[in-house]
């Protein structure tokens, strides 16, 4: 047996602090709110599990966390396929390179409350030009009141900043892909369709992955625009997790339940991120598993 | 199956855009017989690909046209052009097995499923790959790779000719060979023409009946292997084919006599030469055909000598030309060395091409 040499510990030490500074003590601050009450005062009682059960059968919780789930599931479903369109249709040499890149990243520099204000603002019945434009056009279109036009305009607004993350990722996997591999396609008679599938997704699919994931966990998490647009109304209807986390524990100063709540939601988000992350690259392994079979 | 001809075809890349035309492929005509397996050999950049690209309809030609069978197929495109072209870099379908690979060309041209498995175990078959038919094209290496991109042209029973694009490039040198026969195999059993492009002279003069060699944008000559070894018509080809390369002296004519630096060389008979012009004369004479002998023919200074195995390649300097000559086994080089050409092995050029032989 080989002796065993622990001065390696000592060269991992100053990343562990940093990790435990930046990281691990916050969270376990979550940990330790999570099962304490406390009246203020700096007075902690130990409840145990009882804030984790309370929020696992609160109908609040599930009716923010539903919200979550439709939305990132809309984001995902508008935002994914379209980013792959606009990257195909953007041409692949000459000015227009340039010029579409720029136009795409713009929405990307735009921080999130300007992003959220904007909207806001552009939807207003009275003064915003889609809002009053709309209007004009005689639609009955108000988003402070209706709850599809508050999702519609909180979907449009996500599709409109994010879209552009989707298509840049998609674009730089296509640019990526050798010209031989479409000629080898004209060789083989392949369709405009048959490219695409054979070809250019399965080329893009390592960027897609990471498109999928940080959409999720982005729109997941979503927090600033709505609080400005909708501010979560109507009533609750655009009320979403991150929404109701801050309500309970700024608004309602619920330390306990807060951090019992963060710590799910934080599972949660971790917990789909690994099933995205297993589904879309179980193929791969598969393709390796089977690449390595001894030559027959 | 078809004969190409290329009528008058040139192109260059830049056509239209700024002055001067520069062109990547300079005029020429060139047919192919149906079922002749041609090499196109020459350095890189001198048009190879571009001549072979244009043959497939993945480049149109900026002049010419391209002729199949005496029909006009220059404006068709690549997909109606019955054309199977293997690049440089194997391309695969990496997401599709390697029987599907094999089947995506014919599903494209939808054919009936009967036909394409019938075809496409045919074609493993060919290949040696039914063990391998079921594995994902992406795991495997890259000769098996270059094969499925080659049997995606032998499945189609619609193909006029098979184009190579230096299709040996990434393949480990051992199984280059064996490639390479299985290619000749493979063209002696269906008969495509196969063109077949490539840097590489072994592997043009043993894959090819017919070798025809490039030079900046141009043919400079098409011939047999033998042709193009013993009589090359530009000094071009008598470098880049043989190893080492033909030698090549400037040299004037005396009579019937060469003279080299001063030194003359009989050529035993009259050669014939345009006489208005005696400017750009040069003596090439491949290594093969020089003999070293103590004390007489031309002298020279040995500079190196290198054992290649079954000969010896003597390098010498002659007023700062290199000289090569190639001593078989057991020949010495003698002390105060001169060099002997054999002189019914001496090639005459006049600015490049060949004006006589010796």
């Amino acid at each position: 047996m080989k002796p065993l040499n622990n001065k390696a510990w000592f060269m991992v030490l100053p990343v562990l602090v940093l990790v435990a500074f930046s990281a691990i003590i916050p969270l376990m601050t979550v940990v330790n709110y999570s099962v304490q009450d406390t009246f203020g005062n700096n007075e902690f009682f130990w409840v145990g599990t009882e804030w984790f059960q309370e929020l696992l059968t609160s109908e609040r919780f599930h009716n923010a966390l539903q919200r979550t789930f439709l939305f990132s599931g809309l984001v995902l479903l508008i935002e994914i396929p379209l980013g792959i369109f606009i990257a195909l249709a953007m041409p692949k040499r000459g000015i227009g390179v340039s010029i579409c890149l720029v136009l795409m990243a713009l929405p990307l520099l735009i921080p999130w409350n300007v992003v959220g204000t904007i909207w806001q603002v552009f939807g207003r019945v009275d003064i915003g030009l889609l809002g009053h434009g709309l209007a004009e056009l005689g639609i009955d279109y108000n988003y402070t009141q209706d709850i599809f036009d508050a999702w519609l305009t909180l979907i449009v607004m996500d599709v409109w900043h994010w879209t552009s993350l989707v298509v840049l990722l998609c674009y730089s996997g296509l640019v990526a892909i050798p010209e031989v591999y479409y000629q080898a396609a004209r060789i083989d008679g392949a369709s405009r369709w048959a490219v695409f599938r054979y070809i250019q997704l399965p080329k893009i699919k390592r960027v897609l992955l990471i498109a999928v994931l940080l959409r999720f966990m982005d729109s997941f998490m979503i927090y600033t625009e709505p609080f400005v647009v909708t501010g979560g109304g109507p009533g609750n209807a655009t009320t979403f997790l991150s929404i109701d986390l801050v309500q309970m524990a700024v608004g309602q100063f619920d330390l306990g339940p807060a951090a019992a709540m963060s710590l799910v939601y934080f599972l949660i988000i971790l917990l789909v991120c690994w099933v995205f992350y297993t589904i879309m690259t179980s193929y791969d392994n598969d393709e390796i598993g089977q690449g390595r079979q001894p030559n027959a | 199956m078809a004969s190409i001809k290329l009528h008058e075809i040139a192109h260059c890349y830049n056509a239209g855009k700024g002055t001067g035309v520069d062109y990547a492929l300079k005029p020429l005509n060139q047919s192919w017989d149906n079922g002749g397996a041609y090499a196109l050999l020459g350095p890189s950049g001198c048009g190879k690909t571009t001549l072979l690209n244009i043959i497939s309809g993945l480049l149109r030609p900026s002049e010419g046209r391209v002729l199949f069978d005496e029909k006009d197929i220059t404006d068709l495109t690549t997909e109606q052009r019955n054309i199977a072209q293997v690049f440089q870099f194997p391309v695969v379908y990496d997401t599709l097995s390697v029987a599907k690979n094999l089947a995506f060309p014919l599903q494209n041209r939808g054919l009936a499923n009967d036909v394409i498995e019938r075809r496409v175990a045919e074609v493993l078959q060919m290949l040696g790959m039914q063990a391998k038919a079921n594995l994902k094209a992406r795991g495997l290496n890259a000769d098996d790779k270059q094969k499925i991109s080659l049997g995606r042209g032998l499945v189609r029973t619609d193909v006029e000719a098979i184009l190579f694009d230096e299709p040996l490039t990434v393949i480990d040198p051992h199984l280059k060979w064996q490639l390479r026969t299985e290619l000749k195999k493979i063209h002696q059993q269906f008969q495509h023409t196969m063109i077949y492009v490539t840097h590489d002279q072994t592997e043009a003069l043993t894959f090819a009946d017919k070798v025809i060699v490039m030079y900046e944008g141009a043919i400079v000559q098409i011939g047999t292997p033998e042709e193009l070894f013993e009589q090359p018509k530009h000094t071009f080809v008598g470098k880049f084919i043989g190893s080492p390369g033909m030698n090549v002296l400037p040299c004037e004519l005396q009579g019937s006599d060469i003279v080299v630096n001063g030194n003359k060389i009989a050529l035993g008979r009259p050669v014939s030469v345009s006489r208005e012009d005696s400017k750009g004369l040069e003596l090439g004479i491949r290594p093969e055909y020089v003999k070293l002998s103590a004390d007489s023919g031309i002298p020279v200074d040995i500079t190196g000598v290198e054992d290649v195995g079954k000969h010896i390649v003597v390098r010498s300097k002659f007023h700062n030309i290199d000289v090569n000559i190639i001593l078989r086994e057991g020949e010495d080089i003698p002390g105060n060395p001169g060099l002997i050409f054999e002189p019914s092995k001496i090639n005459l050029y006049q600015h490049s091409y060949l004006v006589g032989t010796g």
